[in-house]
């Protein structure tokens, strides 16, 4: 009760002046102050039942929030998960054939799929090397200008450019990484942070190449295998007998797509029984003891943030055809922040966690349609809640990619002592 | 060379208040080594609870501009303070034994959530605020230009100076410097001692975000202009700023700040307005490659 109390006049201190006043352009173009007790009392209120009620819950479970889930139902659950990524895999597989008259719908599944890759390859940084990249969306912003100036300048074809656009992302990756990557974790997150921004700025201001503030409009879109979708003789429909329809394109850029992610997600899980992979996963536990082992850390790093940046750099070269139209506004931090929260919400490590987080964050973003304006606060939150309560993302456990017979999921508690020690 | 010197004033007037922003970083980074992502954020909640408190202020009767700004102050300073106490409560304590990325993600959370919700709560547009202080003085004259120092750059830069001599002070003389120091060299040898690590840290945090209340005030008469995304880019040039000074140290964040300042003024005034930016994320990652103890750091020792 007294807690309580206490949290609800932090509460009353912390919004009295930006939630109980609102500043708006008056006539004159001066400010003007209108008051909002109301709303401020109400969240001073819910603040108040929120910190009784949690006193309550606590009073109940004493012990941390994971011993709430009984055990028999964890168990389930993970029994679940091999099944629940078949059924998952299927389900997007059949999304063009069930909603096939449903344009809207496919235009969210490609959305959810692009970030889902995205994920998927901040995920072989992040998750399985620990390198925590805060500028993912300049390598995603490379792809998508090498295809556009590619295809634009050179005229060739979709299939030529978009194996292009992820090695000129990789390029970068590693140019990047080669002076930056013998830094510690978090300096190192903020150095890619600068250079994604360096990458904004400089699309922005080189007017002469990427067209600034404008973008580059009129990208070729992707053929089949060089079968334009028109309504022309040569075109898609007209070789195959159908009708024309537009939404030919779009399910092709749907399975286009799901492919490149599935691609991705594959691609990193074969990895992670490579050599390589242990040695990511190894650097991310200790670098130290990595170092100890013979590890040549630089290389093992180099090579997470090339991949990484690949794929992105693919990704990117989807989004270019698929817009038709970039601009630097698409890549800000932003969107770095948001494929990271995916993520990290996943579960860092975790294919199926991030593609759930994918569908998840794609599909409230359409739900709460209306609360738009407050979803990357919920996101922000999320993040925060998720690093104290499940760090290793919702959906996720921890299992080792390599084992002797029995398969031990290890519990985040463990995970969590390799690092207690704060650095000197 | 006029102009070269209006430039010089123009640049440690902003440098200041990037090195009041940088100090938040420096202490916190040299006490629990993490990356307060969200402390730029926390600047701009400074600079628009300062806008409002003025705001209300006037509403109420209160015009005398001198009286007004420190009520101001010390409003922002206390309620900023309150926000940095909670951000740290609420985000960073629960983690302190968790993995190492751990604090960092949930900052760069805590930065989202509290640049949506001053977004939310006062929307998207820019704010102005007419300026308060007028008047200065015309130190050179040139046949073509005159060198100018405005009223307000002096205010920035005496504040600044005497904030900064107080907070050494405290650093060094006072009960809570030598806890905070102590928590420096090593958080557990310091608790086994009698430090309160936990009120150390929390009263870190509420100085740091006190400071970063004060260089919200002072972004906001300097430019007399805010909205809800200045905190992304003065905070990380602070960082740098602290980064560059080397982290850790009091004089090195004001240094910092002030090379920063200078570097981002004369860079917009000689080669483009359009790259400054660019210059100062570019500094950032030589400073992070190439002189990652900066200026007055110690180096650091790895160990297992």
């Amino acid at each position: 009760m007294k807690e309580a109390a206490i949290a609800a006049l932090i509460a009353f201190g912390l919004f009295v002046l930006l939630i109980g006043f609102r500043t708006d352009p008056g006539p004159t173009g001066a400010l003007v102050l209108s008051t909002r007790f109301g709303v401020l009392a109400a969240v001073v209120a819910a603040v108040f039942l929120g910190a009784l009620a949690r006193a309550l819950v606590l009073q109940q479970f004493a012990g941390p929030i994971e011993r709430m889930v009984p055990v028999s139902l964890k168990a389930a659950l993970s029994r679940m998960a091999p099944y629940a990524t078949a059924a998952f895999i299927a389900f997007a597989i059949f999304v063009p054939i069930i909603f096939y008259n449903n344009r809207y719908l496919l235009d969210l599944g490609i959305v959810t799929a692009t970030y889902a890759m995205l994920g998927f390859g901040l995920n072989i940084v992040v998750g399985l090397a620990g390198l925590l990249n805060l500028g993912y969306a300049a390598f995603y912003a490379i792809g998508a200008y090498s295809y556009a100036l590619i295809a634009l300048t050179f005229g060739l074809s979709f299939w030529i450019c978009l194996p292009l656009g992820g090695v000129l992302a990789a390029l970068t990756g590693v140019f990047l990484g080669f002076p930056v990557l013998r830094l510690r974790g978090d300096y190192l997150a903020i150095v890619t942070l600068g250079f994604g921004e360096i990458i904004r700025l400089v699309l922005l201001n080189w007017q002469n190449l990427t067209g600034g503030p404008n973008g580059i409009s009129g990208i070729p879109r992707p053929s089949f295998f060089g079968l334009p979708f028109n309504a022309t003789d040569h075109g898609f429909a007209a070789t195959f007998g159908l009708a024309y329809s537009p939404t030919h394109r779009v399910v092709f850029l749907y399975y286009l797509i799901l492919a490149l992610a599935l691609l991705t997600s594959w691609v990193t899980l074969r990895l992670r029984r490579l050599p390589i992979g242990r040695a990511w996963e190894a650097l991310r536990e200790d670098e130290i003891a990595c170092r100890a082992l013979g590890i040549d850390t630089t290389t093992t790093k180099l090579t997470a943030f090339a991949i990484g940046a690949m794929f992105g750099g693919f990704a990117g070269a989807f989004f270019a055809t698929r817009q038709g139209f970039i601009s630097p506004e698409s890549f800000t931090f932003t969107e770095s922040a948001f494929v990271l929260a995916i993520v990290v919400l996943g579960g860092m490590g975790s294919q199926l966690g991030v593609a759930v987080a994918a569908a998840v964050m794609l599909g409230g973003f359409e739900f709460f349609r209306e609360f738009e304006q407050y979803r990357m606060l919920v996101f922000g939150a999320a993040m925060v809640a998720v690093m104290i309560y499940r760090p290793r993302g919702l959906i996720a456990t921890r299992k080792p990619s390599v084992f002797l017979r029995e398969q031990k999921i290890v519990p985040a508690a463990i995970v969590g002592e390799a690092r207690t020690g704060t650095p000197a | 060379m006029e102009y070269f010197v209006q430039q010089l004033i123009n640049g440690i007037t902003l440098g200041s208040i990037y090195g009041l922003i940088a100090i938040g970083y420096t202490m916190v980074y040299g006490i629990i080594g993490m990356i307060n992502f969200a402390h730029g954020d926390i600047f701009m909640v400074g600079a628009f609870t300062a806008l409002i408190a003025f705001l209300v202020l006037v509403a109420v009767g209160i015009t005398a501009v001198p009286l007004a700004l420190f009520l101001v102050l010390l409003i922002a300073m206390a309620l900023t303070a309150l926000y940095g106490w909670t951000v740290e409560r609420i985000a960073y304590r629960p983690l302190r034994h968790s993995f190492r990325l751990a604090p960092l993600i949930s900052a760069i959370g805590m930065s989202i959530v509290l640049q949506n919700y001053v977004q939310v709560a006062q929307g998207a547009r820019v704010k102005p605020l007419p300026p308060l202080v007028h008047g200065g003085y015309t130190l050179l004259e040139g046949h073509d230009f005159a060198v100018r120092l405005s009223n307000i750059q002096i205010i920035v830069v005496v504040t600044t100076l005497v904030l900064m001599l107080g907070f050494s002070f405290l650093v060094a003389r006072t009960r809570l410097g030598r806890n905070m120091r102590a928590c420096e060299q090593d958080l557990k040898m310091a608790a086994l001692v009698g430090v309160d690590v936990d009120r150390t840290i929390s009263t870190t945090f509420v100085l740091g975000a006190a400071l970063a209340a004060v260089a919200g005030l002072m972004f906001l008469l300097y430019y007399g202009v805010i909205d809800f995304f200045i905190g992304f880019l003065a905070g990380v040039k602070a960082f740098t700023a602290a980064v560059l000074g080397g982290i850790g140290s009091l004089p090195g964040a004001m240094i910092g700040g002030i090379l920063i300042g200078l570097i981002e003024t004369l860079w917009s005034a000689y080669f483009s307005i359009e790259y400054k930016d660019v210059a100062a994320f570019s500094i950032l990652i030589i400073a992070l490659i190439f002189l990652p103890t900066g200026i007055f750091g110690r180096p650091e020792v790895e160990k297992v």
